[in-house]
């Protein structure tokens, strides 16, 4: 290793800290969430952000208005969800096909990778087939050195070519015995 | 028979037009699927209105996001009961942000206009076996989610104030206006969606 090993070994960071760093790289405004234990540290470095407004949602389904209201305004949003959420957001994720604006998601995985809670199953292996028959393109993650590319491709597949884009952050990455902590 | 058992007298198509009197780069408005849309149209097509033919439920989130990000905007949204009462928690999350420069106008007729005027949650109760509601308050539940400035408008002699506070009193402010039952003329703007978007862009912020 040469150049690389001048440069912050990227293993050393935690994942969910360089998805805020891809935050601010693509300046983010706006971040919406249901309270989530997997978005959890992520959710906490945007609301002490200065530069990032962090709102917590009663329903998933409020954050794709949000980001067609904030786009209408020149704002780049980011709505964070767990996939039992995904299936609260079905008709209005039709909004960025309808209205042609950049929308940019990503799912914590649930009922996908050693789960032990059966009633996460049917939404959590729902949620690729769902968001795939509302146009949206997806992009999937399992491996912690992974993410932070691909969040950096997701926004720029979101805010550079206008797509509507899901990161499905996979169980596996995510882990079972993390839940509840940070 | 009067139409209007719950008594209302004012007419959502003269009030909205005085609601939009003037309209000037300063106040962006968004309006909700149906009547509402039909309503701001009538009272002339513009490109910072961004009317909805779908997508019941948004209006409230759409002003939020867009408040929040041009904060030296005014921001209206004009929607109905219908739907309204399909995003109640939206007013839960407007209040958690207090944005100064929104306001939401309900235009309340107790109906499910756009599917044939079938009776809402805002309906009175016992108002017979087809037309029956429980007499849900969208103001109170506004107040009751932290929107403080909440109120009812029922009377022409309320409408020069309610003018006054949906466009120039600090926010969040929320009017919930009760309306006849009427059978109008569908005034439409243009459909595609995209097309909206980007001549309100445009208008707004220089590219689409």
């Amino acid at each position: 290793m040469t150049a690389a090993s001048t440069q912050r070994d990227p293993s050393k960071v935690d994942w969910r800290d360089q998805i805020f760093e891809v935050f601010q790289d693509h300046d983010i405004k706006q971040v919406y969430h249901v309270p989530d234990a997997g978005h959890g540290r992520l959710i906490e470095a945007c609301q002490k952000s200065n530069s990032i407004r962090t709102l917590a949602l009663t329903t998933e389904e409020e954050g794709i208005p949000l980001a067609a209201g904030a786009w209408l305004g020149g704002q780049r949003s980011v709505l964070l969800m767990q996939s039992s959420g995904v299936g609260n957001t079905i008709n209005l994720m039709g909004m960025p096909k309808t209205l042609r604006f950049p929308f940019l998601t990503l799912i914590t995985m649930r009922g996908d990778w050693g789960e032990f809670n059966s009633w996460q199953y049917p939404m959590g292996q729902g949620t690729p087939k769902v968001l795939e028959a509302m146009g949206v393109l997806l992009y999937s993650v399992d491996a912690a050195d992974e993410v932070k590319a691909t969040v950096d491709a997701a926004a720029r597949s979101a805010f550079n070519g206008g797509q509507a884009v899901a990161v499905l952050l996979r169980q596996k990455l995510i882990g079972i015995k993390n839940f509840g902590k940070k | 028979m009067s139409p209007n058992k719950s008594g209302a007298t004012l007419q959502r198509r003269p009030l909205v037009k005085q609601l939009l009197e003037g309209a000037d780069d300063n106040l962006l408005v968004i309006a909700g699927l149906g009547s509402s849309n039909w309503d701001i149209t009538a009272a002339g097509d513009r490109p910072l209105n961004m009317p909805l033919w779908g997508s019941m439920g948004a209006p409230v989130g759409m002003g939020l996001g867009l408040a929040m990000a041009q904060p030296t905007k005014r921001v209206l949204v004009i929607t109905g009961d219908g739907d309204m009462l399909m995003s109640l928690g939206s007013l839960a999350t407007v209040a958690t942000q207090m944005p100064e420069n929104l306001a939401i106008v309900v235009l309340d007729n107790e109906k499910f206009g756009e599917t044939g005027n079938q009776a809402t949650h805002t309906s009175p109760r016992n108002n017979g076996p087809t037309d029956s509601g429980a007499g849900t308050d969208l103001a109170m539940i506004a107040r009751g989610c932290g929107i403080a400035d909440a109120t009812t408008v029922r009377e022409a002699s309320e409408v020069a104030e309610l003018v006054k506070d949906v466009r120039s009193k600090k926010g969040p402010v929320f009017r919930l206006v009760k309306v006849m039952v009427e059978k109008l003329e569908f005034v439409m703007p243009p459909q595609d969606g995209a097309h909206l978007k980007d001549r309100f862009r445009q208008a707004l912020l220089g590219h689409p």
